[in-house]
């Protein structure tokens, strides 16, 4: 028999309920579903505030996962599906979501989201997603002034983080502070490709490198990359990063060196801004379609 | 807003900027790009909705080959999608 090794890529999955809020009390129940390339996540907010959420890794057919990750936000609330008013759907797989009634694509989401999370002082907004990155410009309402996404390589995204991790064996979650702990930055690796990216981290780990200054090197190619995309949009204080990749302090930590610009703390898990987004928008919708504004 | 739709690769930036709030959606520019570049889209950013052109999925990725017989390394740059643009909504960034 063989053992089942560690898988270092795998995130946590996990949902979340608001125990002082009660779904009786609201008037409007709206959710917001965003399935990502990599990471799928379902919001409920009651009147508008965040009640409970959800989120888990896509699976293969995007119809099963948001239905999946519909029924783990609203687990254990008694809430039920067609209960909320109104499902806006968003990310790669917004189409995919069978319930939802309209979709909004994910960049309006992420500034909307954005603003609810950080307050309205954000004018710049940069998700990092799994497979694709995102500069966004946006109002002191949450609406896009100018975006920039990138998705032509996963280079500088969640996806090439994953197999980084694998690579140097280090878990996910420690991947940021293990890339910190080197005494001065090395030289960056290739960036305009995850495959070269990888590559050339494993050459210099065969070099000898320790894995804390290859991790240090990728993190900077990374960066880089991201660095040049804000360039084309201009960044503008209050600047925030949203998605997954949000939560890696090596990547936030030289985003600031780089930029002279720190970003905002989050008060919530960052990767939920385009699913809270979503929900906002289906408020305003369904407020709309009932004829109140 | 300004949508910019394209990539940056080893060689360059190539970006198509569309200003979403001086594009009226007369579709003339969708019409007159040889390659069919462009296309007419629903306004997903905003619940107001509205049509607004974009640059096909098909083509984002490989605009600067999209592209390229519109623009001679030689000679003057005569786009057709910025010249039938009444509204002046769309730009390149190369």
């Amino acid at each position: 028999m063989t053992e089942q090794s560690e898988e270092f890529w795998r995130w946590r999955e996990y949902r979340h309920t608001d125990p002082d809020k009660d779904w009786h009390d609201a008037k409007i129940v709206t959710a917001g579903v965003d399935i990502g390339s990599v990471g799928s996540k379902a919001v409920v907010t009651l009147d508008g505030e965040l009640y409970a959420y959800s989120v888990m890794r896509t699976g293969g057919v995007s119809e099963e996962t948001a239905i999946e990750a519909m029924n783990r936000a609203l687990e254990g609330t008694g809430l039920k599906t067609d209960n909320v008013h109104y499902v806006v759907g968003t990310g790669y797989g917004r189409v995919n979501v069978p319930f939802a009634k309209r979709t909004i694509t994910e960049i309006a989401c992420h500034a909307r989201g954005a603003h609810y999370i950080y307050g309205p002082t954000v004018r710049t907004v940069l998700d990092i997603g799994g497979q694709d990155c995102k500069a966004i410009r946006c109002d002191e309402k949450g609406k896009v002034m100018s975006f920039l996404m990138n998705d032509k390589c996963a280079a500088g995204t969640g996806r090439g983080l994953e197999v980084f991790a694998d690579l140097i064996r280090v878990p996910i979650e420690k991947l940021g502070k293990t890339s910190l702990n080197v005494e001065e930055e090395p030289p960056p690796v290739s960036n305009t490709c995850v495959i070269f990216a990888k590559a050339e981290s494993v050459a210099l780990l065969r070099q000898g490198w320790l894995k804390e200054k290859v991790a240090a090197a990728y993190h900077l190619a990374m960066v880089n990359r991201i660095v040049d995309l804000l360039t084309r949009v201009g960044i503008e204080k209050d600047f925030v990063v949203t998605g997954g990749v949000a939560k890696n302090t090596g990547i936030i930590f030289r985003l600031e060196k780089s930029l002279g610009i720190r970003p905002l703390e989050p008060k919530l898990d960052p990767i939920l801004a385009g699913a809270i987004g979503a929900a906002l928008f289906a408020k305003a919708l369904y407020e709309k379609q009932i004829g109140l504004r | 807003m300004l949508a910019h739709y394209g990539y940056k690769d080893g060689s360059g930036d190539y970006f198509i900027i569309i200003d979403t709030d001086k594009c009226n959606g007369c579709g003339k520019c969708v019409e007159t790009c040889p390659p069919r570049v462009l296309e007419l889209i629903d306004d997903e950013y905003d619940i107001e909705g509205g049509l607004m052109a974009a640059v096909t999925d098909e083509h984002r990725k490989k605009i600067k080959y999209s592209c390229g017989p519109c623009k001679p390394v030689s000679g003057e740059r005569k786009l057709p999608c910025v010249l039938i643009c009444e509204t002046k909504a769309i730009t390149h960034s190369w």
